[in-house]
């Protein structure tokens, strides 16, 4: 809690009502009082925050038990009516090829899109950092893209990433480098994609700066004064000074990258055909098709379960490891 | 990830609607306590200016591909060798871009005002009253945060499809009614930065608690209500795959912008019988994004402090 509330502050809104007597029955009567007051303000809270309550149990809670039926029935959309399917769709799990193939796929492209994002956003957040005036202007700049939709970024970006025409491999040309098909080639589609995020890394980059505003300064001084030199301080200040930050963003954006929807779907999907049908084909995608195109419901919820259970296994260890080298004593300076 | 109860103090915001200085703005005029020599400081600025170019790039390519004529959408010039404003006629003309302006328009607005309002009362609930369960309660909400989108996505569906809502517009807001995870965070962690002295004097006064919400609450959580509706807004605008689910296969006319461009995309692309207009895509790409640039132009304070905040959260 941010603010320790008085002890005994209802009390004393009772006693302003009714001066405290001696007498042990009226003492009794105010304590009484003093405890429908705590009730009332029970109520009033529950109130309050019923709202969410409503919400989480309909539409988190509700929706979870929902989806884990459905998961073991095969749901039909126009009837309404589920058939009991035993485990078979979680077998289906299994010897689906596509499963794997996603999931496979999801993991390259979190592998290659997390650290990355990790590393650019540190790295422009230090340079904004280190600028001080002017820096203002650069880092509205760099959150632009994060204010583009997504479909407007996909629809230039597909563009641009053309493999024969498109900007990218002609600045690359002029460099001497025969730059990829990047849609087509199947090597190429994740690094596309990360290459999109990155453009719109600028969310991550603010979290950054802010976090690298609190390094307290007199830290760099003093190993300065040490003999330090700047990759060290990088090294022994910066990065431990931070780390609950890092460890925050590691998260955050391997959640996200797990769940990969909109680019995958913009720039392979939207018809029937792939460009590059094995490559691009995500988790999310394909859960998505699973319960939007062929209304393979009771499949698709299994698929979600699946998926949730590796986002909080992925997540678990995260922690288990963050926790080693989160260097938590930054916060409560 | 551990969830803690976050009293990482973070004042700004309740600083800013009291009256003191912003600090969203403030930290970009704190100096270096060590100057940089000039050759790095040349270095550093010419990293910038390149990075700065390289981000800037795709808005410059898009604005001069959606003003090029067919054949020269490819040539990568960034000022197109024949001018063609004509596209923007043509695309106003095809596609029904007004109607998923206003759409979105209208989508993103009951979205954003439904959840700055709920998530607000609910965040006052948990910030002020005392009743028991609540850190428990609270430890949930920010469970909840953690739950990818994708795990309920088939169930919520299902739900709206039983209230026979699939189609309308309903299911793009609705939720919203019922608080979001982290706004009710944010909006927590700037009420608990107000004076409780505040609380407790309208209370002596006879304020009701809704009074409370009324007359102190509201007033004074300008600035983090415009960043819960500026978030939430963008969240709305962006939301391609809510359009999907709920919206696809019905008339263009309902649609929503990302969905709408999504259809332009399959319409004017080469693979699907269409000729490879590719400049009016862009025309309608730049058309859409345009609102949310001037959102940025007007709050951008505010999304930048709402994003900083999101990094304190763990």
């Amino acid at each position: 809690m941010g603010r320790p509330r008085p002890e005994g502050a209802d009390v004393t809104t009772a006693q302003a009502q009714a001066p405290v007597g001696t007498d042990p029955e009226r003492l009794e009567l105010l304590q009484r009082r003093a405890k429908r007051f705590n009730r009332r303000e029970a109520v009033a809270g529950f109130l309050f925050i019923s709202p969410w309550i409503v919400g989480f149990l309909v539409f988190t809670i509700g929706a979870m038990l929902y989806s884990l039926v459905i998961s073991f029935t095969h749901y039909n959309l126009a009837t309404g009516i589920m058939r009991p399917a035993g485990a078979s769709n979680y077998a289906n799990l299994l010897s689906d090829p596509n499963v794997a193939l996603s999931l496979g796929n999801t993991l390259f492209y979190a592998v290659l899109a997390v650290p990355l994002e990790i590393v650019f956003a540190l790295f422009l957040a230090m340079v904004l950092n280190r600028v001080g005036r002017g820096a203002a202007v650069f880092r509205t700049l760099f959150y632009l893209p994060k204010m583009t939709p997504a479909v407007a970024t996909a629809s230039v970006f597909l563009l641009l990433l053309n493999g024969n025409t498109g900007a990218i491999n002609t600045a690359l040309g002029f460099l001497g480098i025969q730059g990829p098909q990047w849609l087509i080639d199947p090597a190429w589609v994740k690094p596309s994609i990360v290459l999109m995020t990155l453009w719109g890394v600028s969310g991550t980059m603010v979290i950054f700066l802010a976090a690298l505003k609190n390094v307290p300064k007199d830290l760099y001084e003093v190993a300065q004064l040490d003999g330090a030199g700047p990759v060290r301080r990088f090294f022994s200040i910066t990065i431990p000074m931070i780390s609950p930050t890092i460890f925050f963003n590691v998260i955050v954006l391997t959640i996200a990258a797990l769940q990969v929807f909109d680019q995958a779907y913009l720039l392979f999907w939207r018809d029937q055909g792939s460009s590059a049908p094995e490559a691009s084909l995500f988790y999310g995608v394909y859960l998505f098709q699973e319960a939007f195109r062929t209304f393979n419901f009771g499949f698709a919820a299994a698929m979600a379960w699946l998926l949730f259970v590796i986002i909080l296994l992925i997540t678990l260890v995260q922690t288990r490891v963050g926790n080693r080298f989160v260097y938590y004593e930054a916060e409560n300076s | 990830m551990a969830i803690t109860d976050s009293s990482t103090g973070q004042p700004s915001l309740a600083a800013q609607a009291t009256g003191v200085e912003i600090a969203g703005t403030s930290p970009l005029k704190r100096r270096s306590a060590r100057p940089l020599p000039l050759i790095g400081k040349v270095v550093l600025w010419l990293v910038l200016i390149a990075f700065g170019l390289l981000f800037l790039y795709p808005f410059a390519w898009l604005l001069a591909a959606s003003l090029k004529p067919r054949g020269e959408v490819f040539d990568n010039a960034l000022i197109p060798h024949t001018l063609q404003p004509s596209n923007y006629a043509t695309v106003w003309d095809q596609l029904p871009l007004l109607s998923w302006l206003g759409n979105s328009l209208v989508i993103a607005v009951l979205a954003a005002g439904l959840v700055t309002l709920s998530s607000s009362l609910v965040a006052f609930g948990f910030a002020y009253f005392r009743f028991p369960g609540r850190k428990i309660l609270f430890g949930l909400v920010l469970a909840t945060m953690m739950l990818p989108g994708a795990v309920t996505l088939v169930p919520q569906y299902l739900i709206w499809k039983n209230l026979g809502l699939v189609g309308t517009w309903i299911p793009l807001f609705g939720m919203n009614l019922f608080g979001s995870a982290f706004y009710i965070f944010l909006q927590r962690q700037f009420l608990l930065g107000l004076p409780r002295e505040l609380f407790e004097a309208a209370r002596i006064d006879g304020a009701s608690y809704l009074g409370l919400f009324r007359r102190i609450v509201m007033p004074l959580s300008l600035p983090s209500f415009i960043i819960i509706f500026l978030f939430e807004f963008q969240a709305s605008w962006n939301n391609l795959q809510g359009a999907l689910v709920y919206l696809n296969g019905g008339s263009p006319s309902n649609f929503t912008v990302p969905l709408g461009i999504s259809y332009a995309m399959t319409t004017f692309s080469p693979t699907n019988g269409g000729h490879g207009d590719y400049q009016y895509v862009m025309v309608a790409s730049l058309l859409v994004t345009l609102p949310m640039l001037l959102l940025f132009a007007v709050g951008q304070r505010y999304f930048i402090e709402g994003i900083a905040t999101q990094g304190r959260k763990g």
